[in-house]
């Protein structure tokens, strides 16, 4: 084995697989937070598991993970719980709930520790951040024994327990889509058909909670917060339907997670530092700079497409008002019209040679020197612009109750959408 | 069963007479619904009173009330989605955890995110999805059946397009064909009508005659007075109490409508209002 793997084996290979295990569990249930309008539950829990870990440690005296695992998971589920008490008979929105619930019960963890467990080590800095850059693993120089019983032993407990929660996150997503999709879109429907959806809910915040659990010991829960939801709301501009969603969410993860691992090891050292920064914090980061792509180049949801789209009507609304004014100006005699005529009408000069340029373009006008005029093609157009005009105009007047002097300058705006009325 | 449907009101002494629950003559197992003494309250104050009611085999029945009359709580009390304080339903004389693969229900439109990740199709195969029962994919035999459903309701070309793309009108008919793909033989719907275009609202008068004439049971939550005789052929008209149920033409009087909706009026002012003038 060259000495370069063997350093990867050692050194990195645990640390990002750790990142890419939890950034994968927490990734794909954050859809189904994100897509019931929870988004902030990953959030309320990841905080609100630490009284719950101190107040298990206190009774039990132990660290033991299994119990560790227990007192998060019935912390996770008391959030759950009080959140929808508090929302329900405190009336107010689930967001203010939720802030509510975690922040009390997260400065409840932070005063047990300090109070009760103060012997100990619970730290609520590294509860935080986590230590993924810690998961070193011995692993022998011989290739053959890479298997073997005693190496995978000295595979760290964390990654065995995160690699059981990526496996149970995904034989229930996969077992269970079909009931996961109904309870998110309709849990009233479900709930009839026998797929009680308040049960499905309690389930799947039980998971989010092992997951949180799982994770933040190794990644922190900076990392557990970020990838429950910047990896769905990603794949949620990328994606229209569940399936690809989820998908989409987990190749996000795991880009994220590896990617920033290596960000974190290396990218300060290309900018010229000497050292290498949270392994955490750069996967959360970079899952972010994930979503800002996608905010602005999503195909069909993105900024950039929507700026597009209404560039384009602008245009199209600017071609029109000129082609209709041509045709106006034909109606009553005069087959052109002088290029400083236009300005006036198109508000400056400068957006009427635009205007013109690009009905040009489109063979709706003609030029010649100074005076523009509509070509066959021009005219047809703008007899369907007029068209549309005078029918949204008996429509605001006779079926919207629009005071006829008023709806010229609405049919005026609505001219140049689709469909017209009665289409 | 047509002790019942009489029309209850006007006399309180009726009214006190019959919130004695021993006095209730026995439900029908023939009933697809049949609802008795049901009393519903949110946080303690009470929504729906004491409600009566069987719905008639193979009948198309309009639910009639004011905003605020607790129509469809009704409806989800009987489905099971809100307690009751008291009372009992039947379904064919069964409780509805027996019922539950027969019933089909459409809930109000703005109930859920239109903008959810699914397409046309998804969405009705959830019709399916107690058939296909749990942990197992939605197969191909039933894909087709729910595509049939979406032809049946006008949206056979629209099942690969994302719900937030189709119209008002679109969706609802979405929803009835999720309905249709239930294959149930009673159904619960909740405002069908709420918001839709001339020709959606054809088309599903047309698909509730077409269940009728199979034999099924619709109850609906229905706004528009004026259309109530054309599309149904019972009534129940609902504020808070039943203040009358029955055939549309014995049913949808002036009197009763006054009772429903007039002045503010309720059945229960109103029978307060008679106990004074009498001095009792």
């Amino acid at each position: 084995m060259n000495a370069g793997l063997h350093r990867f084996l050692e050194l990195d290979l645990l640390p990002m697989l750790a990142g890419a295990l939890a950034a994968l569990t927490c990734g794909l249930l954050g859809n189904f937070l994100i897509l019931r309008r929870l988004s902030l539950m990953g959030d309320a829990i990841s905080h609100s598991v630490l009284p719950g870990l101190v107040i298990a440690f206190i009774i039990t005296g132990t660290r033991d993970p299994i119990v560790m695992l227990l007192g998060a998971g019935f912390s996770g589920v008391a959030t759950v719980v009080l959140v929808e008490v508090i929302r329900r008979y405190g009336r107010v929105d689930p967001g203010a709930a939720m802030g509510v619930t975690f922040s009390v019960l997260f400065a409840l963890g932070v005063f047990l520790i300090e109070q009760a467990a103060r012997q100990v080590d619970l730290d609520a800095d590294c509860v935080l951040h986590g230590q993924p850059e810690h998961l070193g693993w011995t692993v022998p120089s011989d290739f053959g024994e890479l298997f073997t019983p005693a190496t995978l032993a000295a595979v760290p407990r964390q990654i065995w327990i995160l690699l059981m929660m990526a496996m149970v996150t995904l034989v229930f997503i996969a077992m269970l889509f079909k009931e996961l999709r109904i309870v998110s879109f309709d849990p009233q429907l479900a709930t009839t058909q026998g797929v009680h959806a308040g049960v499905m809910h309690y389930m799947l915040m039980v998971l989010v909670a092992a997951a949180t659990v799982a994770s933040f010991e190794a990644v922190g829960s900076i990392l557990v917060i970020a990838m429950l939801i910047c990896p769905g709301v990603t794949a949620r501009l990328l994606t229209d339907r569940l399936g690809s969603q989820l998908g989409v969410s987990a190749i996000v993860a795991i880009v994220a997670a590896v990617g920033g691992y290596w960000l974190g090891a290396l990218g300060p050292s290309l900018v010229g530092f000497d050292t290498s920064v949270s392994a955490a914090g750069s996967m959360a980061v970079l899952a972010g700079v994930i979503f800002g792509l996608a905010l602005l180049f999503a195909p069909r949801h993105g900024v950039m497409q929507q700026v597009r789209r209404q560039r384009q009507l602008a245009t199209r609304v600017l071609i029109e008002d000129l082609i209709v004014t041509l045709k106006r100006a034909e109606d009553a005699g005069d087959t052109s019209v002088e290029q400083g005529q236009l300005a006036v009408v198109l508000r400056d000069a400068g957006t009427a040679s635009r205007a013109i340029e690009l009905a040009m373009r489109e063979d709706l006008v003609l030029r010649a020197g100074e005076s523009v005029s509509l070509s066959e093609l021009g005219r047809e157009r703008a007899d369907g612009v007029l068209r549309a005009h005078r029918q949204w105009q008996s429509y605001l007047i006779e079926e919207a109750g629009y005071r006829p002097d008023h709806a010229h300058e609405t049919a005026e705006r609505l001219e140049h959408v689709d469909p017209k009325p009665g289409d | 069963m047509k002790a019942d449907q009489v029309a209850v009101g006007g006399d309180p002494i009726t009214v006190q007479a019959r919130s004695v629950l021993d006095a209730r003559p026995e439900h029908s197992a023939d009933s697809p619904v049949s609802i008795h003494a049901m009393t519903v309250a949110y946080r303690r104050r009470p929504v729906l009173w004491d409600i009566d009611f069987d719905a008639p085999q193979q009948a198309l029945v309009a639910i009639v009330g004011p905003n605020g009359a607790g129509k469809s709580t009704m409806i989800k009390a009987c489905l099971g989605l809100v307690p009751m304080a008291s009372g009992r339903v039947e379904f064919w004389g069964m409780p509805l955890r027996q019922a539950r693969g027969r019933i089909g229900y459409v809930p109000q439109r703005e109930s859920v995110d239109w903008e959810f990740p699914v397409s046309a199709l998804d969405v009705v195969c959830m019709g399916r999805y107690r058939k296909i029962g749990w942990f197992r994919p939605v197969s191909r035999s039933h894909k087709m059946a729910a595509k049939e459903c979406l032809d049946r309701v006008g949206m056979a070309e629209y099942a690969d397009r994302q719900i937030s793309q189709l119209s008002g009108g679109q969706q609802q008919r979405v929803f009835l064909a999720r309905a249709l793909a239930q294959e149930a033989d009673l159904y619960f719907m909740d405002e069908p009508f709420a918001g839709v275009d001339a020709s959606t609202e054809r088309a599903i008068v047309e698909v509730l005659r077409e269940l009728q004439q199979q034999g099924k049971s619709v109850i609906c939550v229905h706004h528009d007075l004026a259309t109530v005789g054309e599309y149904f052929d019972h009534a129940l008209l609902l504020n808070m109490r039943v203040v009358a149920s029955g055939p549309v033409a014995e049913t949808v009087t002036q009197k009763n409508l006054h009772k429903t909706y007039g002045g503010r009026l309720t059945l229960l002012s109103e029978a307060s209002e008679a106990v004074a003038r009498s001095g009792v």
